[in-house]
């Protein structure tokens, strides 16, 4: 079979935020790998053969493909944050640092590629099965194409083969596509993308470029803050909007500044859509920010630990925003952890002087800081809307069934779950199971995104787990020697139990959306990175050998898993620092394959030593907060300047791979 | 063409053609849906398997050159001498979405019998060929060389 646009049930659009990102182009498209038609065969060879009997005819138009092209046409999103008065604070200042720095794309480059399996039952019932972060987004998606109710449609998550945002919103166009090729074709539907088809179609990060004018006290206060923050959003908005948004509330960095400016948009290029990728827009403004510091630093003759130090917010102090930040606030922590672990400012004094001294052709080291922070869970009000919940019930034999929509991509809630229901509960971890995420089951308890699966949803089993054993208590009257029996003896008199609990935001955590003013998150995760490379004096391949990740996450529920998190986030973020590069050509990208796009192997990772600080935060499961995206916002920084201690070569740019560093050495030598 | 040959110990003949990926001979025919595809070139090592006890990527091998071999696949190590590995695996936080997984300890054990105790640079090199975008291999060489566990 094969289909277009023509033959779609409802609304030709993937219903996200809005329904704007079409199923299949209708008369144009908007990048270069956007679907049009879809083929569906019995056999691989088949399906092959047929699509080559397709053609479609295009006729080119101009597209916009830089950022600064795409400056002067309207944005697809524009947002602001003011506070206090910024040109007096400037005019004030002793010094005004102006810097721009750039961050390119980052493929997930998950090891599963997309992948979805979708089929009609005979009471007309559409099912969806696949690898996927968010249940309930496919269902969405499903739902408003097809026209359908909601209990018509089933979406079932598989063991998802690594996500990293890039299974966020993706899968929903994935479902969409087998979906209208089963209803067309009468029987079931498996889409797998290729690696190629991965790369070249799918979302990834925004580039961006971040430009920061910065009032600074003579003694290397921040005063004031003028940061403008344009996003390539690439065709379609998709999540966009709230990528920026988490892009504003973190361009300032952990820092304390009275007067900000802060200017946010994402325009419109003629890419595939880029999107969700761990860390939400984060690590672009902080990578710009701690670049930031580091010429602040230069100017004003401070290490690039002192400059930190004389700003790093501590509890009680608020962020521009003006929330006031409580006592698990830990950044000053992280930094002075950091620094000690590694004896940071004597090593990087001494590299200073070692590049001062050095021979044509010596080997080359630098060490580099960074600070960093990470809202978690949604953004603004985003919890407070969702109000997710998570249902505990009795099963027959005793034992308690917990259902959420939460799946594990690798981070590892299938482990922290049980842990976090059997400790709160007070029972053994094999009395509690938890339901696969199968809509037809499980509640919207959100998508697995934001850094808030154990924090926000972790805390609602542990809430509901709790609750359903207090029943199964009250009902008993007397202490309970084995669970599961009193379980069973209370089910058979009082018939199905079960108990739903609902995510309430604490009451303090406001935030207004118009003014950008108030508690963005309920709370931060807090870290300092201190990165050692070593740089080849020919070729200038720059090798990372020593990472130190010093974090605060609140209680870590799961000390491997967790301390996983920050190792595999920590090199991902390295690879975007310095080797993964989209190479593009008229809206095309070069590198579409894996021999071409070069991620970390294992003989280009450091040691990477993770070092983890607990400041238990009330609000979440036995102090938890949540882990997954934060390091993903420290290691480039912290990479460029030790690039910079190694080479003396000033670093504006991302990623820093040796042809760059060659042309800007020589850009250097100019000057 | 007809080709015979061993996998994880047991006798295989089958028919098919010259050029079909070993990679879909053990996931479509054969069920043996351990060993994954990542990238379907050469570049990933998710379908890593052994081939007369060396690692191969069965991507790249068609069913001719599989006649006489000795196959072993993840599912082979399920039990016996590579379980207490496996474990130590496990503990030391070697996976998370665990797609390249089972590449990653073929790899790993084809190493280890030849070298029960590798170093670093040694465990490095052997997986140089193996993607991992979740773990940033810290747990996965704190396994291979028998490091504490965090």
């Amino acid at each position: 079979v094969c289909i277009t646009a023509a033959d779609l049930p409802g609304p030709n659009g993937v219903q996200l935020l809005d329904d704007g990102w079409p199923i299949l182009a209708d008369g144009f498209t908007l990048h270069v790998a956007e679907p049009v038609a879809l083929v569906a065969a019995p056999t691989r060879l088949a399906a092959r053969q047929a699509l080559a009997a397709v053609s479609v005819e295009y006729e080119p138009l101009a597209p916009v493909l830089t950022l600064e092209e795409a400056g002067a046409l309207p944005p697809l999103h524009e947002i602001r944050l003011e506070n206090g008065d910024l040109e007096s604070a400037l005019a004030g200042a002793d010094h005004v640092v102006e810097g721009e720095s750039r961050t390119g794309y980052q493929e997930h480059i998950y090891i599963e590629p997309q992948g979805m399996i979708a089929w009609f039952e005979r009471d007309g019932t559409l099912t969806a099965l696949g690898s996927m972060q968010c249940p309930y987004y496919v269902h969405k998606a499903l739902v408003h194409a097809f026209r359908l109710g909601d209990e018509k449609v089933r979406v079932r998550a598989s063991a998802v083969g690594g996500g990293f945002g890039g299974k966020e919103d993706f899968p929903s166009a994935v479902a969409l596509h087998a979906a209208l090729l089963a209803r067309a074709a009468g029987r079931p539907v498996k889409m797998i993308y290729d690696r190629h088809e991965d790369i070249v179609g799918t979302t990834k990060r925004h580039p961006a470029l971040i430009r920061h004018r910065t009032g600074v006290s003579r003694d290397g206060r921040l005063l004031a803050l003028d940061i403008d923050i344009l996003m390539d959003g690439g065709a379609y908005s998709t999540l966009s909007p709230v990528v920026l948004s988490r892009a504003l509330l973190h361009s300032f960095g952990p820092y304390r500044c009275p007067d900000v400016r802060i200017r946010g948009r994402v325009l419109r290029t003629h890419t595939a859509p880029n999107s969700a990728f761990r860390g939400f827009g984060a690590p672009q403004v902080q990578f710009a920010m701690e670049r930031q510091m580091d010429r602040i630093a230069r100017e004003l003759g401070l290490d690039p630990f002192e400059v930190r130090a004389r700003n790093v917010v501590e509890a009680g102090d608020r962020l521009p925003t003006g929330q006031l930040l409580d006592a698990s606030t830990a950044a000053r922590l992280c930094l002075e952890t950091a620094a000690e672990r590694t004896g940071f400012r004597e090593r990087w004094k001494a590299l200073e002087e070692a590049r001062a001294r050095r021979e044509e052709g010596e080997p080359m080291r630098g060490i580099g800081l960074s600070l960093y922070f990470h809202g978690a869970g949604f953004t603004g009000n985003g919890e407070r809307k969702m109000k997710s919940p998570v249902t505990a019930r009795l099963l027959e034999d005793g034992r308690i069934e917990v259902l959420t929509a939460m799946t594990d991509m690798g981070q590892g809630c299938a482990a922290v779950f049980p842990q976090i229901a059997a400790a709160a509960a007070g029972l053994k971890s094999d009395d509690v199971v938890f339901a696969e995420p199968d809509t037809s089951e499980v509640p919207d308890s959100g998508p697995t995104v934001a850094s808030r699966t154990t924090m926000i949803v972790g805390g609602l089993i542990a809430d509901a787990v709790s609750g359903l054993r207090d029943k199964v208590l009250a009902w008993h009257g007397r202490p309970i020697e084995r669970f599961r029996d009193a379980a069973q003896a209370f089910q058979r008199e009082a018939g199905p139990v079960e108990v739903t609990v609902r995510y309430e935001p604490p009451e303090w955590q406001a935030f207004d959306e118009s003014t950008y003013r108030g508690a963005a998150y309920p709370t931060y995760a807090w870290g300092a990175d201190v990165v050692e490379v070593e740089v080849d004096p020919d070729t200038l391949a720059v090798r990372p050998v020593q990472v130190t990740a010093v974090c605060e996450v609140g209680r870590v529920i799961h000390k491997t898993l967790c301390a996983g998190q920050i190792e595999g986030g920590t090199l991902q973020a390295l690879g975007w620092a310095l080797m993964e590069e989209v190479k593009l050509q008229d809206g095309r990208y070069l590198n579409d394959r894996l021999a071409t796009y070069i991620i970390p192997t294992a003989k280009d990772s450091p040691r990477i030593d993770v070092h983890l600080l607990e400041q238990p935060w009330e609000g979440g499961p036995f102090g938890a907060k949540g882990v997954g995206e934060l390091p993903m916002d420290g290691g480039a920084p912290a990479a460029a300047q030790a690039i910079e201690n190694a080479t003396g070569i000033p670093i504006h740019e991302i990623p820093a791979t040796p042809e760059r560093l060659l042309r800007w050495a020589g850009e250097e030598t100019q000057r | 063409m007809n080709a015979s040959f061993s996998v994880n110990g047991r006798p295989v003949d089958l028919e098919g053609h010259p050029m079909e990926r070993l990679l879909d001979v053990l996931r479509e025919r054969l069920g043996l849906t351990g060993t994954k595809e990542g990238c379907g070139e050469g570049e990933c090592g998710a379908c890593t398997v052994l081939i007369d006890g060396e690692p191969v990527l069965s991507c790249l091998v068609p069913l001719l050159q599989c006649e006489g071999r000795r196959i072993e696949t993840v599912e082979s190590l399920a039990e016996g001498p590579a379980r207490s590995f496996l474990e130590r695996f496990v503990a030391s936080g070697g996976v998370q979405c665990g797609a390249c997984t089972p590449g990653i300890v073929v790899t790993s054990w084809a190493l280890l019998r030849e070298k029960p105790k590798p170093t670093r640079e040694e465990a490095r090199e052997a997986l140089a060929g193996n993607l991992c975008r979740c773990t940033g291999y810290e747990g996965i060489l704190r396994a291979l060389c028998e490091e504490p566990e965090r």
